[in-house]
Order: C-alpha cells, then sequence, then structure tokens
C-alpha cells in the first residue's frame, strides 16, 4: 500500500512537471532552436559566393556584374533588395530580384535568360542567381521594407497579386489566404505569418532568402512561392514569371516598414 | 576545389572562441537519388585546427554530421592578433584550410 501510494505521489509530481513544461509553447520551443541556430548560419556560405558570382568576370561575354542596375543605378546594391520589386524601364517590366539579376546575367555577362529559368532550382547558373539573390539581400539587412510603388505598372502588379493571393483553386482548393490570412495558424510547428498586412519586422517577405536547415538548401523568394504553390497543389509557376512577381509585389508592399532580417534560417 | 570555409575567431578574456562554417555536401551514404542508385558516402573525416601553428584540436568526423557544418570551440590563452587556422580533410581525400586573425 506504502508503495503504492509512493508510485502515485511519483506519478503526481511528473504529471505536475510535466505541465509546467508545457507553459513553453511549441513556438517558443521553436525559437529557442532557431537562436541557436542563428549564430551559425550556413546562409553565409552562401553570401560569400554571391559576393564572389557578383565580382568575377563570367559567361559568353567575360564580364562582372558590377554594372548591374537593380533599382537604384547601375551597380549600387546597398539597399536594393528593401526596393524590390519594382518598374524597371529598359525592360519595361516589374521585375524582383532574382528576374532581375537574369536579366544583367543576359545583358551583361552574355548568359541565356531563358536557359536559367528553365534550370531547377539548386542546379547550375539557378544556384548561382540564388547565392547572388542571398548575398544582395544580406547587403540590405536590418533596412526597412520600401517598394516604390508609383508607376502604374506596379499599381497594377500589386492588384494582380492581390487577386493572386485570394485566389482558390487547385484539388484542395486553397488559396494563399487560406493559411496566411488570420492570425495564429500553423503548419505543424511552423507558425505562418498573415501577409495581408504587414506581418512584422523579418518576417513572411522579409525573412527570405533563407537557409534551411532541414534540407541544407537556400531558398530564395521564388523558390518559396514556387513551393507554397506545390502544397496547395497547384501547377509550379514558371521562374521569373509575371504571377510570382505580382505576389511578390503585393507581399512587400504590405510588408513597407518591416525590417530585412533575410538571409535567415528556417528549420 | 572546395568552397571557403567561414572563420570568426574572437577573443574574450584568457580565451578566444572560434566559430567554422564549412560548406561541405556531407553525403551519409544512406541515400539514395531519383534512379534508386545509393549516392556514395561523401564526408568531413578529420578536421584540425591551430592556434599560431600549434595543433590545438583534432577531430575524427562522420557521416552524421550535417551538411554544411557548424563547429565551435574555445582556445585558451589565443589573444587578439593571433592566427587561427583550421583544417578538413574528406573521404575522399579532398582538402581544404582557411585561416582567420582573432579580434
Amino acid at each position: 500500500m506504502k508503495q503504492a501510494s509512493k508510485t502515485t505521489l511519483a506519478l503526481a509530481l511528473a504529471l505536475g512537471l510535466g505541465s509546467a513544461w508545457a507553459q513553453k509553447s511549441a513556438s517558443e520551443g521553436i525559437d529557442e532552436y532557431r537562436a541557436m541556430l542563428q549564430d551559425g548560419n550556413p546562409a553565409e556560405l552562401f553570401e560569400a559566393k554571391g559576393e564572389d558570382l557578383w565580382k568575377q568576370k563570367r559567361g559568353p561575354k567575360n564580364a562582372s556584374l558590377e554594372k548591374c542596375d537593380l533599382g537604384k543605378g547601375p551597380g549600387v546594391f546597398k539597399g536594393a533588395f528593401v526596393e524590390l520589386p519594382r518598374y524597371f524601364a529598359d525592360t519595361n517590366r516589374v521585375q524582383d530580384l532574382e528576374s532581375r539579376l537574369v536579366t544583367c546575367m543576359e545583358t551583361l555577362q552574355g548568359f541565356n535568360g531563358a536557359d536559367i529559368a528553365k534550370t531547377p532550382f539548386g542546379r547550375g547558373e539557378m544556384a548561382n542567381v540564388t547565392a547572388l539573390a542571398t548575398w544582395i539581400a544580406a547587403e540590405s539587412k536590418g533596412m526597412k521594407f520600401n517598394l516604390p510603388y508609383s508607376t502604374a505598372q506596379e499599381k497594377t502588379f500589386y492588384e494582380v497579386g492581390k487577386r493572386l493571393f485570394f485566389q482558390r483553386g487547385g484539388p484542395h482548393d486553397f488559396s494563399c489566404a487560406s493559411c496566411h490570412g488570420e492570425e495564429g495558424k500553423r503548419i505543424r510547428l511552423q507558425d505562418l505569418p498573415i501577409l495581408t498586412k504587414n506581418p512584422g519586422d523579418g518576417v513572411g517577405f522579409a525573412a527570405w532568402p533563407a537557409y534551411r536547415v532541414s534540407n541544407g538548401q537556400m531558398w530564395s523568394m521564388q523558390l518559396r512561392l514556387n513551393d507554397c504553390y506545390r502544397q496547395q497543389r497547384f501547377p509550379y509557376p514558371g521562374f521569373g514569371s509575371d504571377a510570382t512577381i505580382a505576389l511578390s509585389t503585393y507581399l512587400g508592399v504590405n510588408a513597407k516598414g518591416a525590417k530585412s532580417v533575410a538571409p535567415a534560417i528556417k528549420r | 576545389m572546395a568552397d571557403p570555409m567561414r572563420i570568426r575567431a574572437q577573443a574574450s578574456g584568457d580565451k578566444a572562441t572560434v566559430r567554422v562554417l564549412m560548406s561541405h555536401e556531407m553525403e551519409s551514404g544512406q541515400r539514395k537519388d531519383a534512379a534508386g542508385n545509393t549516392v556514395p558516402a561523401w564526408f568531413i573525416q578529420e578536421v584540425t585546427a591551430t592556434h599560431n601553428g600549434k595543433q590545438v584540436l583534432a577531430a575524427e568526423w562522420g557521416p552524421a554530421v550535417s551538411k554544411n557544418p557548424f563547429l565551435q570551440f574555445s582556445v585558451k590563452g589565443a589573444k587578439a592578433g593571433d592566427k587561427i587556422a583550421v583544417t578538413w580533410k574528406d573521404n575522399k581525400g579532398a582538402t581544404r584550410t582557411d585561416e582567420a586573425t582573432v579580434s
């Protein structure tokens, strides 16, 4: 009998302890884990690679990207990331960072942009575009998003992006808004930011490119959107397509004032 | 040639904390590719570190270490201006050495 009560006491203690532990929410646990990883974010390796690629003479024209105009004038990369996507008069298109980098690789270095766009993520020149985007993003770390959003083209892209965000479809009848339109939603242990408004500093649009610890891959915004569509069971959107840039414009304009932490580190 | 490492070494008190990021695939040899063939193991096997040329760390690593590994250690007696060099060698015989100055 005495033994039994002892066991009960031990059990009660264990349960009590258990509930004390449970007070720390799952997302707090994840945050702690991320903070531990932050110190050695392997995105730094991609930053170094991207910086090298920017300065290196490459491609059929054997030129560097140092004259590339990312919206703030040829060769200006500081602060360019937080002002993209934007309208470019020379291409007569609204472009995001990655599609703009491909334009520069085409015009300055002589690469075939269409071939790069067809390359799977993480391979060949596409991996180089991601590394370049990682470095350019890192050069704007801590700056606040402030897309120009002044031309008619940019306004059209914003409106189209908004429609795409709410457009439901696919076998699950999902839209971006199904997961990113309400407070307190998550997929497994990952909190999902609300992207219909500014989700805050370093969240959502202000966190990508990011290094994915679980698969050791560097993920650009284009890949992020591509995978969101995969999760919705939509067909993959084309790399640098108007649809992905319209969505980026919508997210970027909404994120106005949010501090960029990119390149971030994710689970 | 393998991509460079990122080494940061910071002195505080009588020791310096060294943080190293290595760029390596660290393929475990347990995975299969799309065609069902085993992806051969390819991982860092030996890691050594020196402080002003004198060895202060030697480690044997295996395929369980993550891709793009991060290593942190502290070196007693290291002060600002000292040189910390880290070398890795993988199971294919490739090797890479990078050096950093303690700040």
